[in-house]
């Protein structure tokens, strides 16, 4: 069964340990992501606003191409591009006037966008269709012992009509971890924003996100996070630079994808050309495990 | 800080379009501060979300389109979702948000020297600054 993939901007370049993990992941899972042609960058944000139709055209031009390509369904990793395709998606097809005046300015398209595509991120194919029972099966290297929260986010699970799982109190992440033999830890600000673009000209609030987010990670007794969305982890990974130098007290915590972690126990190894896209080394805690 | 109010500015032209964009009924609140409670960059804010929310209700909502609290809000719709009576303040935000952008009257330029770090961020971060709030 092959599926319909979605990338994005950014897991072609900043989070490229993202894509090349779940590729391998779902290769070995006999489910491999096929990348759809023609895909512009989503927006990244959806557009709130209900009178400006301009702002939903980047998602809805990627669903229309979708549709051109015969394909039902979308599968996305990053949480921000799930959350805005949907949401746009959602948005244009519960008015038939609106969805005639987008088809309207997208002409110069071969077709006009019906409505039926499906949104579906990564983590919901992998519990309902492959399941975890499968993947605690084919697990090779169990990863026993590692204590790791679950860092969900906003995207994901917000508003609730788009949640991937329960919204105030979800599983989903937790279950995938413990069917690979890992010890998932639920902490306090695992549904807590990370401060997202405020990293470009605020960066003093997303430094103190960090701080608070990782601390309770840590408090709770995590020793890695993980995420699924490319601008949490840049925030949560790369911003600890900034947060040791804010916060004297502040104590460094590698943070994964989840797929990388999949990775690893499912048998496709770690790739160490991943190393140079984490800024806490993810080594040491993988050799003091014995994961590598 | 007095607010004087009248039948005239209550619910003006401005607190309309509000309501127009966003498509919220701003009278609906009740002033819980459920919204303030659980947003997680309130300490950012000039004007905390719910008197936000309290301000366009009286009609001085020209306050809030000069605030830091729209630009600091990252639309993590934590108020949203935990709102009794189901306003989505996110939206509200927006639409105050919007207004300004419509006006070019955006706070950050897509200027290489007006963001510090440009060469390590990743594009994620730069596309959803770019339409949140650059106009």
């Amino acid at each position: 069964m092959k599926l319909p993939y979605f990338p994005g901007c950014t897991l072609k370049t900043d989070a490229k340990h993202f894509e090349d993990s779940a590729m391998k992941v779902m290769e070995k899972l006999g489910s491999p992501l096929i990348e759809m042609e023609d895909w512009i960058c989503c927006g990244t944000v959806f557009s709130m606003t209900s009178d400006d139709l301009m702002l939903q055209l980047a998602a809805i031009r990627n669903l229309l191409r979708a549709e051109k390509q015969n394909l039902d369904e979308l599968i996305v990793l990053c949480s921000m591009c799930y959350n805005t395709l949907k949401r746009a998606h959602q948005f244009i097809t519960e008015d038939e006037e609106n969805l005639q005046k987008v088809n309207d300015i997208m002409y110069k398209e071969d077709i006009e966008y019906t409505g039926d595509v499906e949104i579906r991120h990564l983590l919901n194919i992998l519990k309902d269709r492959i399941s975890f029972d499968t993947i605690k099966e084919k697990t090779q290297r169990s990863l026993e012992s590692l204590e790791i929260g679950a860092y969900y986010g906003c995207l994901l699970l917000r508003p609730e009509e788009m949640a991937i799982d329960t919204f105030e109190d979800p599983d989903i992440i937790e279950d995938l971890l413990a069917s690979t033999g890992a010890k998932p830890i639920k902490f306090p600000y695992r549904l807590e924003c990370c401060g997202a673009y405020q990293t470009v000209n605020n960066k003093e609030v997303t430094i103190s996100r960090t701080y608070e987010i990782i601390n309770s990670a840590r408090k709770a007794g995590c020793q890695a996070v993980v995420t699924s969305c490319p601008l949490c982890a840049f925030n949560l990974d790369q911003r600890q630079r900034e947060t040791a130098r804010e916060y004297l007290d502040f104590k460094e915590m590698p943070i994964f994808y989840f797929t990388e972690l999949l990775s690893i126990a499912l048998g496709c190894g770690w790739d160490e050309n991943w190393n140079n896209l984490h800024y806490v080394d993810p080594m040491p805690i993988l050799k003091e495990r014995d994961l590598i | 800080m007095p607010v004087r109010l009248n039948r005239k500015s209550i619910r003006n032209k401005l607190v309309k379009k509000i309501e127009e964009i966003s498509g919220q009924n701003v009278f609906q609140c009740y002033q819980c501060g459920n919204c303030t409670s659980g947003c997680p960059v309130v300490d950012y804010m000039d004007i905390p979300p719910n008197q936000v929310m309290r301000l366009t209700q009286l009609g001085e909502a020209e306050k809030i389109l000069k605030s830091d609290t729209i630009w600091v809000c990252a639309t993590c719709l934590q108020c949203s979702s935990r709102c009794p009576k189901g306003i989505d303040v996110a939206k509200v935000m927006e639409a105050f948000r919007a207004i300004n952008l419509r006006n070019r009257d955006g706070i950050l330029k897509p200027d290489k020297s007006d963001i510090e770090d440009i060469d390590e961020l990743p594009p994620i971060a730069l596309v959803s600054v770019f339409r949140k709030i650059t106009g």
